[in-house]
């Protein structure tokens, strides 16, 4: 990433605070983070400390209420109107009434492409995503892991270049959560995309990430930051590598540093 | 085979039953008048002959299931369709403002709808209003419309149907609102990351997810409709229809023309229940839906 300095996400004493029956709930506080172009930043952190509140303020899914944040020198409003990102939800919230391609081809029809040009990406995300041989197929014929490979491959075809992932391996078992954590890395480096990859599973953020960052609950905010130092080329069993499990101990001390601070 | 053991069998065995219990209902009612001609008459039947007779009165007090099985057979099968006394006529002719007043009841209904989900005003406005509306007895409303729109010209099948109307669009537009708001959040906010403005979501999002919802409110619009049509022919004098076949037989206490009316009524509303169930089930399988 020699040279690639341009700013994508730019976030500066970002605090987001929900007004509920019960009181104010601070959900973000005082977060300060700069996310670059071609960078995989993952968002780790046990539930309630803002994690996913974060992306869907980038997304424009939530308003902030102190601070600000910026994607490529937009505001959040006006980057979902250029539609400068890809959405990928913790569930793969395909439409049951249409089949893969038709899913993969509905951002494409609200843009207003031309059936070609929607026949053309489809055609390239689904290979991207090894489902070629599945477009007729209703999502419900499909296991858990190839939805949520077609969910990707929707979000991959909308064509922009930050794409935000909200847990989305958080409800697939181990054995396929590798497999798509192997291919999300390939597709990545294929696709030079910006991702923020929100997790909470601590092996997936360390093997996926360039940059990790550490939320704690209640207020949610960032204990740490953590540059990993793991080549771009990445096997599976480079989790066995002392490395590996000096980041990933990194992380799990920032994650009892923030609980610790709680209790 | 597991469908006729699982549905088909229990089915005949409840019906069975429910013969047996009204013939004896039927002997039980049309034994007074029974014994009543017979000391007249001076005989003195034995038991199965009386109850022979009970159940072969002309105008029974209650028909015996033979009776208005061999009057609806006849009045179907061997009557000339265009005769007046045949059933399948008079059918036709309810029939015919049923879908008419059906149509225009699915359509309003989901007017309606589509301007509570859409229009925060109507939201707040409407809803009470068309509960009230059908609280007011179907009865006691449609004379007045039908005196109403004769009073300006419009007669024939259209009062009727509007009666229909009245009746189905409720369970249209209650079910319509429901399945419009049923898209999940995370399906709405797919289409917000998309940009999409609000005519997109409302026809790829609102309006798939609510085919199911329709489908089902439109079979109970349906039996509605068919008993609009009935009620809206009563006060009107109507020569046709099964509503005027249910009036013609109480004015001349012909009670076995009246149950066969009865009974033609109810196919009539089996079918249409059926055929509107069947058609949302193929809707649904080529919505991709899974198969049951």
């Amino acid at each position: 990433m020699i040279g690639n300095t341009q700013t994508v996400v730019q976030a500066n004493g970002l605090g987001l605070t929900f007004r509920t029956n019960d009181g104010p709930v601070v959900a973000l506080t005082d977060v300060d983070l700069t996310i670059k172009k071609g960078e995989f930043v993952s968002f780790i952190g046990p539930s309630g400390c803002g994690k996913t509140t974060f992306l869907r303020v980038i997304a424009d899914l939530e308003q902030p209420t102190s601070g600000t944040i910026s994607i490529n020198g937009m505001t959040p409003e006006q980057a979902r109107h250029a539609r400068a990102y890809g959405y990928v939800f913790q569930a793969a919230a395909l439409y049951p009434w249409r089949t893969i391609d038709r899913n993969i081809a509905l951002p494409l029809e609200i843009i207003g492409l031309s059936k070609a040009e929607q026949q053309e990406r489809i055609k390239r995300t689904m290979d991207l995503v090894e489902l070629s041989g599945f477009e007729h197929k209703y999502p419900w014929q499909l296991s858990g892991g190839m939805q949520q490979r077609a969910s990707i491959a929707r979000a991959l075809a909308f064509d922009a270049d930050l794409l935000l992932m909200d847990e989305p391996f958080g409800a697939l078992d181990e054995i396929v959560r590798d497999h798509l954590n192997q291919q999300l890395l390939k597709l990545w480096a294929r696709t030079q995309k910006t991702i923020c990859f929100v997790t909470h599973s601590i092996p997936e953020a360390v093997y996926l990430s360039t940059r990790i960052v550490v939320m704690s609950p209640r207020p949610g905010r960032v204990t740490d930051v953590i540059e990993s130092t793991l080549p771009h080329e990445r096997p599976l069993d480079i989790r066995e590598t002392p490395e590996f499990l000096e980041i990933a101990a990194r992380v799990r001390d920032g994650l009892r540093a923030g609980h610790s601070y709680d209790d | 085979m597991t469908s006729l053991r699982s549905k088909i069998i229990p089915v005949l065995t409840l019906l069975a039953g429910l013969v047996v219990l009204w013939y004896a209902f039927a002997v039980y009612m049309n034994a007074p008048f029974q014994r009543d001609l017979d000391r007249r008459a001076g005989e003195a039947p034995g038991i199965v002959e009386f109850i022979g007779k009970t159940l072969s009165q002309p105008k029974p007090t209650v028909p015996a299931p033979h009776q208005v099985a061999t009057n609806f057979f006849e009045n179907t099968f061997l009557r000339n369709v265009t005769s007046n006394r045949s059933l399948v006529y008079h059918a036709w002719v309810t029939l015919s403002s049923t879908l008419l007043g059906f149509a225009f009841g699915t359509v309003l209904g989901i007017v309606i709808a589509v301007g509570i989900v859409h229009v925060t005003t109507l939201d707040r406005s409407l809803m009470p209003w068309i509960i009230t509306s059908q609280t007011i007895p179907i009865l006691a409303v449609a004379p007045m419309i039908i005196v109403v729109l004769a009073a300006v010209g419009i007669t024939g099948i259209v009062p009727k149907a509007l009666i229909s109307t009245y009746l189905s669009f409720f369970p249209v537009a209650v079910g319509m609102v429901k399945g419009l708001r049923s898209p999940e959040k995370m399906h709405l906010d797919l289409m917000r990351t998309y940009n999409s403005s609000k005519t997109q979501t409302f026809w790829k999002l609102r309006v798939p997810a609510s085919v199911p919802y329709l489908f089902t409110s439109m079979q109970v619009a349906v039996a509605a409709s068919l008993v609009g049509a009935i009620v809206g022919e009563l006060p009107t004098g109507a020569t046709a229809g099964i509503g005027a076949k249910l009036l013609l037989g109480s004015y001349y206490s012909q009670t076995i023309d009246m149950w066969s009316a009865l009974v033609a009524g109810s196919v009539v509303a089996a079918l249409l229940v059926t055929i509107v169930g069947l058609v949302g089930q193929a809707v649904q399988r080529s919505m991709g839906g899974r198969p049951a």
